[in-house]
């Protein structure tokens, strides 16, 4: 206890791929002023990439994260195909954009099945020590086991085409370094069949219990913002290619056909001594204003169709949840998740069945005809920004990353106020409590040791806690 | 001549007249490590990977340039030999900046399959992390100091095969650098011939090709020997 205030912290926030602390700002009576998120990880990849070849850059960049390796390939080697100034062969992109939905597919699967599903299907107040995938494992295990083959599936997706399940270099500026065999196409299709029902059942079961979470939904970061992502000619659903799109919470598409090269103009990053995570924001509403979401839930809401039959009905279902407009709540990330694991194995089928899906002419080859490139993609969590300046040889001077999570972070911390503002009064804090505002963040699926590659200087908080649990004093370093 | 008759391991055994230790070894079938020595090209004895023992000697020999001669007992594995082997790549490994996972020759890499053979699992000595250039100024290969060992295979394949001697060593000590030409960018090389011996002859990812990403750089050291056979052999004379 400091005077009238009070700081409960939460340390560390589980089931996040990743470490961060929560900390909540009481005043005398009880009422939350402010909640942080914080991101307590560094890294540092923008500056020791600094005087690499830029040909070595998306398997370096890959090592950023072991759930989205595929993410920081992909959009590694389009900012390398964007300063070699080469339109790679079409079969590579196919091949690229084939790995990216089995990105999609794994790493959503441990986001719902390995980290949410406890929540969802165990109760948000159950006993900590059990809510988690072992816990789950033993009260639905027909479940747990489909969704730990579904992100297996997803793997092999990924195995098939790089050679690697985690962090395959498979992708290169120019293409691919290697196509995809026959023998391993009909591996893949050969286990298309369950990971449809899977991803099926988990949709129906989501749609199931999603009503008895209409509190959650309400507390758990329902607020209007801008959203953002890519999409495709007419407004279909993208995961790899199209043009940037700002839509808002109406339905209203405030910024279109944006060239990701020319995201700067849209984009400003802010930066708060309590984190390490920088703050991106739309520029033209400024900041704070202008917080934007990016994820399933950011692709669905400006998307205008899905592109494949399955998806189209299940996009159908789930705007309806919102009368057909945007859908506010983050906790709804999660039926956006399954929506696009739909999406994910529809177009997986599809794309193996394409004729040139095993053709060898995978690779163009330049020199560097350009002194920057930016390459952006959609990872599981949302737009990803790889942006390179180099020299005349090819060896980078300049990288900024902007990572998915990181545009998330003022929307995180936006929910994370709102479920503290609405669970916690006075000084009883019961643990489905905490479990709730944790939950809130996780609907998000941060990836916190993505989001803070930057280098920068350490913010540091010091805080002593009294005997009864409150704060005597406090210090930070800036 | 005839053949010189010596002990390997406590087995007799008969090498080549004028043979080294290492080739009397493996002409017997008996493997010793090796980092700096490539087939076709001078022993220089650089890295030191090769030490044996021979009785009578208290100093470890490396086997590369010591000859073999006659009624020599020689010991190639011991625990001795281990012990001061992975010392020496523990030492190597600290002492530039080598990351297998995102080197262009890894799992190409005799560096990186030594300490996979020798079971070093951890360096315990502290890495330098030498700050270390890249020169990609030539129009098809690249040089990154932060890979090489300096075995001088490089330079000993550009002088003896290519008769180039684009490539030497500057420096002393922990400052020593390979260098091309008068220590200015490789791309700027009057001498350089492009032939790629170098390339192929590189141990680690030191030397690539240019566009090389991750583990794409596979060295060819079959035509270093094709080249020095041919020539030894004299099969391009008129």
């Amino acid at each position: 206890m400091s005077g009238n205030t009070k700081t409960i912290t939460i340390d560390p926030v589980t089931r996040l791929e990743g470490h961060a602390k929560i900390t909540i700002h009481q005043d005398k009576n009880g009422d939350v002023t402010d909640a942080r998120f914080h991101i307590t990880e560094f890294r540092g990849f923008e500056k020791f990439c600094e005087g690499r070849p830029v040909w070595e850059m998306p398997a370096i960049t890959g090592r950023i994260c072991g759930i989205c390796p595929v993410s920081h390939l992909l959009a590694s080697a389009k900012a390398g195909d964007d300063i070699l100034a080469v339109a790679i062969p079409r079969e590579a992109t196919r091949l690229r954009r084939l790995m990216n939905l089995g990105q999609f597919l794994q790493s959503h699967a441990l986001s719902f099945f390995h980290l949410s599903a406890p929540d969802l299907l165990l109760g948000m107040d159950g006993d900590p020590a059990t809510r988690n995938v072992f816990g789950l494992m033993k009260e639905a295990p027909d479940l747990a086991r489909e969704g730990i083959r579904l992100r297996q599936f997803g793997q092999i997706v990924i195995e098939c085409l790089g050679g690697k399940k985690i962090h395959p270099s498979w992708a290169v500026p120019g293409g691919v370094s290697a196509p995809l065999s026959e023998e391993n196409r009909s591996l893949l299709r050969e286990r298309l069949p369950e990971a449809l029902q899977t991803v099926q059942k988990a949709l129906s079961l989501f749609q199931e219990i999603a009503p008895k979470f209409a509190a959650e939904a309400a507390a758990l970061g329902d607020f209007p913002s801008l959203f953002m992502g890519l999409v495709g000619e007419n407004g279909v659903w993208e995961h790899y290619e199209g043009k940037l799109r700002f839509g808002d919470s109406e339905g209203a598409i405030v910024a279109d056909g944006i060239d990701p090269r020319d995201y700067r103009t849209y984009i400003g990053e802010a930066v708060e001594s309590w984190s390490y995570l920088k703050f991106p924001y739309y520029k033209k509403h400024g900041y704070p204003e202008g917080m934007y979401r990016v994820g399933p839930l950011a692709r669905l809401n400006i998307c205008e169709s899905m592109g494949t039959p399955r998806a189209e009905a299940a996009w159908q279902a789930f705007r309806q949840t919102s009368g057909g407009k945007p859908v506010t709540s983050s906790f709804y990330y999660h039926y956006a998740r399954l929506v696009e694991m739909l999406a994910a194995v529809e177009r997986i089928e599809s794309g193996l069945n394409e004729p040139e899906v095993l053709s060898d002419h995978v690779r163009a080859d330049a020199g560097i005809n350009r002194l920057h490139g930016v390459g952006a993609s959609e990872a599981p969590r949302g737009t990803l920004f790889h942006d390179y300046t180099v020299d005349r040889q090819g060896l980078i001077q300049k990288c900024n990353l902007i990572i998915a999570t990181g545009q998330n972070n003022l929307a995180m911390n936006r929910t994370v106020l709102q479920a503290a503002q609405h669970y916690i009064k006075g000084d009883s804090i019961p643990e489905g409590l905490l479990n709730r505002i944790e939950a809130g963040v996780r609907s998000f699926d941060p990836c916190l040791s993505c989001s803070t590659h930057a280098f920068g200087q350490m913010p540091l908080q010091v805080v002593l806690y009294g005997p009864d649990g409150g704060t005597l004093d406090e210090r930070t370093r800036d | 001549m005839t053949v010189t008759t010596l002990t390997i391991n406590g087995e007799l055994v008969s090498a080549s007249p004028g043979a080294s230790v290492l080739e009397a070894a493996r002409e017997n079938g008996v493997e010793i490590p090796t980092l700096c020595e490539l087939e076709g090209i001078s022993s220089a004895g650089a890295c030191r990977l090769c030490l044996v023992e021979i009785s009578g000697t208290p100093r470890l020999q490396p086997a590369c340039v010591t000859a073999a001669t006659e009624g020599m007992e020689v010991q190639t594995d011991s625990e001795r030999l281990n012990r001061y082997r992975r010392m020496i790549l523990e030492l190597l490994f600290a002492e530039r900046n080598h990351i297998c996972p995102v080197c262009v020759a890894n799992g190409h890499c005799e560096l990186q399959s030594r300490a996979i053979e020798n079971g070093m699992d951890h360096v315990r000595f502290s890495y330098q992390h030498p700050d270390l250039s890249v020169d990609i100024t030539h129009e098809r290969f690249g040089i990154d100091q932060d890979r090489c060992i300096l075995c001088t295979r490089c330079v000993r394949v550009c002088d003896e095969l290519e008769g180039a001697h684009t490539w030497d060593v500057a420096g002393r000590g922990t400052k020593s650098r390979v260098i091309t030409d008068l220590n200015q960018p490789w791309g700027e090389s009057d001498t350089c011939t492009s032939c790629a011996k170098c390339v192929e002859a590189c141990p680690t990812g030191a030397i690539f090709r240019k566009g090389s990403s991750v583990g794409e750089m596979e060295h060819r050291r079959d035509r270093i020997r094709f080249i020095a056979d041919a020539r030894k052999k004299k099969e391009w004379s008129p």
